[in-house]
């Protein structure tokens, strides 16, 4: 209730949590089907209409409502991005967690692992994945959550070094408190800050990473619409109908935009410096 | 009097225009050339913001002068009011006229720059000296702050120094410019306590070789004493007594300095001791260590197995009664922290035996931490805390553990409704209280305390001894008491350890070490303890460095000799 109230005072924390709130009913209206147009009808004698009263964003080469596929494109995108950031934060997350309890050894294959898997550069991985695997909707969760997981064991790995050393972990020690007990309780506990903060931000990073895939036909795979597949199937008609690829690029641009104003706000609120300041 | 620096109603605000929270009102005073000034108060009385506006450092806090003037008489007899210079004329003062030294030393020195390199860039600045010219008056100025093999020294990074050394090298840095006033923030604080008196004797003489002024800021009123001529004492922002030191110490006027008075432990020599238990012959010890050894090793790379140990602890042993309190003391790196935490098994013991009393199950040893803040994990509330340590032991989280929670709270004078709180809701006095009734929750035999009330205000720490001294009653608990404070050791203690370089030197009843301390090092301990009716005493910069704690691989101490001084006293042999 106060991240709530300090997210809603924050200038520009409130226009992200408002981008996000308006992306969620979008998505939601695409996916049980309440959008203007069915996104996959070809309205062949509309075809490579401009926006107008009837179709709102103008119709594709084939006829189809370019405002319908977008809200049912933002529902695939978000679904990806969710379930990639979910996977990612999870394994990231005990990843980091371990290798920084257990130290030693373990900390270094581990660490060292995720080293090799962040050398690569965030698209070419995802790539590899799915080109090994072949495209669609599952490999593109998987794709992205492989290329996210290292950040996360790096963010929850430094936080966790520190923690364990604090005299609370030493006073739970002294009671005879089960291994698992402390890692819930007193380090799990204390990483919900930063993960949080790191959660908001993944999501741009994972929203981008799922447009460039389906732009490269990697990802969600014809006729089903999605964002990168949109500005894809557009780039040939950028001088006919631009509006085909400007309404997909404004779309994701400000959901990457709505994701970090959150994210920042949500750095600026959960900030311990910041809170004592305020405090 | 011809003061070198007159300041008149001054007053400091923090904050934007709108909202600027004053925390130093009308503040006034006169300092004359060679003339100590002690600022005392506890933390938020603006003693130091203060301090900090006369050399307007207050600006880059975020502070700013709302009113007064501050006529500083410069060296060539012109005056100018502080509270209106610009930052050009004060670049001039900094250093050159007002010098200054702060609380910590390794923050206040660049760790990735020589001690040298640090001396001479202060020479250079504030001299304009280049060269061989500020090398050799770095050296100069390291013998003159009473650094052993300043040569030598001058390579080394501070790192390398201990704590009491590096803020030596400040004060060498705060001199470099000459200044006519040096300002001291608490100079002393993070030191330990024989360190402290030798940096105090050092200040008191530089002070009289050097002539200059001297601002003194402290929280510990039985400090001044032996260096102020004046004391100042604050409370909110506000004066609340200022005069001579004589009779400001011995006829205070304000109730506020006579409860700050009031609340310094008072260190008597062993003539304040408890005398409520008496070891009977046959007791039982609830706690029993032996020869305990702990080392860590050290160097150890892939390739070379260990060049050696540091010898954190060696040979230790005592045991202990219910209902008697052992007080180890010793200075930081003695290794009283360390076998605390062997007994409790949070660091591996090297060898020697700890054994607790027969049939006792659980976990009949708790301990107490020295920072309540640190101790308590901020995000779970007062329930969850005190659940935690019967929830290790396998208890139920039941109704019954709930009316355990309250009783324990009330027994050490928390509200009920704390239950639901977090630990970020309360202060530190009563924070440390929950910490005790944690530890109380399984019903242990022994509870350690680390330094359990060094991080507290003083009145504050005098009402939680109590506190602990009427449990120990209640329970029949057997505490270890660690800590450097003697005043506090002679509040508590009914025995004492006293321990150096990881090996304990002498032990026996308080009143018999206290009061006739037989090692070098114990009465080396208590000559250091500071007081407002010690005032007139002075010590000697004694600078005898502490042995080094680093063995050769294999390296076993000769078994240690005891002399018997007394009933219950023993002395290792020197």
């Amino acid at each position: 209730m106060r991240i709530l109230r300090a997210i809603a005072a924050h200038p520009t924390g409130r226009i992200g949590a408002g981008i996000i709130l308006l992306y969620l009913l979008l998505a939601l209206c695409g996916t049980i089907g309440f959008t203007p147009h069915d996104p996959l009808q070809q309205f062949r004698i509309d075809r490579l209409q401009g926006p107008s009263a009837t179709y709102l964003m103008g119709t594709d080469l084939f006829g189809r409502d370019t405002a319908s596929r977008l809200m049912v494109g933002i529902g695939q995108s978000f679904l990806i991005a969710f379930a990639s950031v979910g996977l990612a934060s999870l394994f990231g997350t005990i990843i980091g967690l371990l290798a920084g309890w257990w130290g030693g050894w373990l900390d270094g294959v581990f660490m060292r692992s995720m080293d090799v898997l962040l050398a690569f550069p965030a698209i070419l991985l995802a790539l590899l994945i799915i080109a090994i695997v072949g495209p669609g909707t599952f490999t593109s969760v998987v794709a992205i959550a492989a290329v996210y997981t290292p950040i996360f064991a790096r963010v929850v790995r430094g936080p966790t070094l520190s923690l364990k050393r604090r005299d609370f972990v030493d006073a739970a020690r002294t009671f005879g408190s089960s291994e698992g007990y402390i890692l819930t309780r007193h380090l799990l506990l204390n990483l919900v800050a930063p993960l949080t903060v790191q959660v908001t931000l993944a999501l741009a990073w994972a929203l981008l990473t799922e447009a460039g895939l389906s732009f490269l036909g990697l990802g969600t795979q014809p006729p089903a619409p999605s964002l990168g597949l949109m500005m894809s199937e557009a780039r040939n008609l950028m001088q006919q109908a631009p509006w085909l690829l400007v309404f997909p690029g404004l779309t994701i641009m400000l959901g990457i935009l709505g994701f970090n104003l959150f994210g920042d706000a949500l750095r600026d609120i959960l900030d311990p410096r910041t809170q004592r300041r305020t405090a | 009097m011809n003061p070198l620096l007159s300041v008149r109603d001054l007053s400091v605000g923090f904050g934007r225009d709108a909202a600027v929270s004053p925390v130093v009102r009308g503040v006034s005073f006169d300092l004359a050339s060679g003339e100590t000034l002690a600022l005392v108060g506890e933390s938020g009385s603006g003693k130091s913001v203060t301090a900090l506006s006369i050399n307007r450092l207050v600006d880059f806090g975020g502070g700013r002068i709302t009113g007064g003037s501050m006529m500083w008489k410069r060296s060539d007899g012109s005056a100018l009011d502080l509270a209106q210079a610009d930052e050009r004329a004060l670049l001039g003062l900094r250093g050159r006229e007002i010098g200054m030294i702060f609380q910590e030393p390794m923050t206040s020195l660049n760790p990735v720059h020589t001690v040298g390199a640090q001396i001479e860039e202060a020479f250079r600045l504030n001299r304009g000296l280049e060269g061989r010219a500020a090398s050799d008056a770095a050296r100069e100025a390291l013998d003159r702050v009473r650094i052993p093999d300043a040569a030598q020294r001058m390579k080394y990074y501070p790192h390398q120094m201990s704590g009491g050394m590096r803020q030596r090298v400040m004060i060498a840095m705060a001199l470099a410019g000459n200044p006519r006033l040096l300002i001291a923030d608490e100079p002393t604080t993070a030191l330990d306590v024989t360190v402290q008196a030798q940096i105090m004797a050092l200040l008191a003489e530089l002070k009289a070789e050097l002539g200059m002024a001297m601002i003194f800021i402290t929280h510990d009123i039985g400090l001044v004493a032996g260096i102020a001529d004046s004391v100042m004492v604050m409370q909110n922002g506000l004066v609340v007594e200022q005069g001579r030191l004589d009779a400001v110490l011995d006829a205070p006027q304000h109730d506020y300095t006579k409860h700050l008075l009031g609340a310094v432990p008072h260190f008597t020599g062993g003539q304040a001791v408890r005398r409520d238990h008496q070891r009977a012959p046959d007791a039982k010890p609830a706690v029993k260590v032996e020869d305990l050894v702990v080392r860590f090793p050290i160097g150890g790379g892939l390739f070379s197995r260990g060049a050696g140990a540091i010898h954190a602890v060696e040979g230790v042993g005592f045991d202990l009664v219910p209902g008697e309190t052992l007080a180890i003391v010793g200075e930081s790196g003695s290794g009283k922290s360390t076998t605390a935490r062997a007994i409790l098994g949070l660091t591996e013991a090297t060898r020697g035996k700890i054994a607790t009393a027969p049939g006792r199950h659980g976990r009949p040893v708790q301990m107490v931490f020295q920072d309540p803040f640190a101790s308590l994990n901020p995000r779970l509330d007062v329930k969850s805390l005190l659940a935690e340590p019967a929830i290790a032991a396998g208890m139920p989280v039941d109704s019954l553990l709930f009316s355990r929670m309250l009783q324990l709270l009330e027994r050490v004078g928390l509200p009920e409704d704390a239950l639901a709180r977090y630990p970020h809701q309360f202060s530190g006095g009563q924070r440390q209280r929950l910490c005790i009734a944690r530890a109380l929750m399984l019903n242990p035999d022994v509870v350690v305390l680390d330094e359990a009330v060094s991080a507290l205000d003083v009145s504050v720490q005098a009402r939680v001894l109590d506190l602990l001294i009427d449990l120990q009653h209640e329970f029949g608990l057997a505490y270890l008491f660690i800590s450097h404070d003697m005043a506090v050791v002679e509040r508590i203690a009914h025995r004492v350890a006293v321990m150096y370089a990881g090996q304990v030197v002498e032990i026996g009843s308080a009143a018999a070490v206290l009061a006739q301390p037989r090692h070098s090092y114990t009465k080396r301990l208590i000559a250091a303890v500071p007081g407002v009716e010690r005032r007139r005493q002075r010590y000697d910069v004694d600078t005898t460095p502490v042995p080094s704690l680093i063995r050769p691989k294999g390296y076993e101490p000769a078994p240690a000799e005891w002399v018997t001084a007394g009933d219950d006293h023993l002395v290792r042999a020197e």
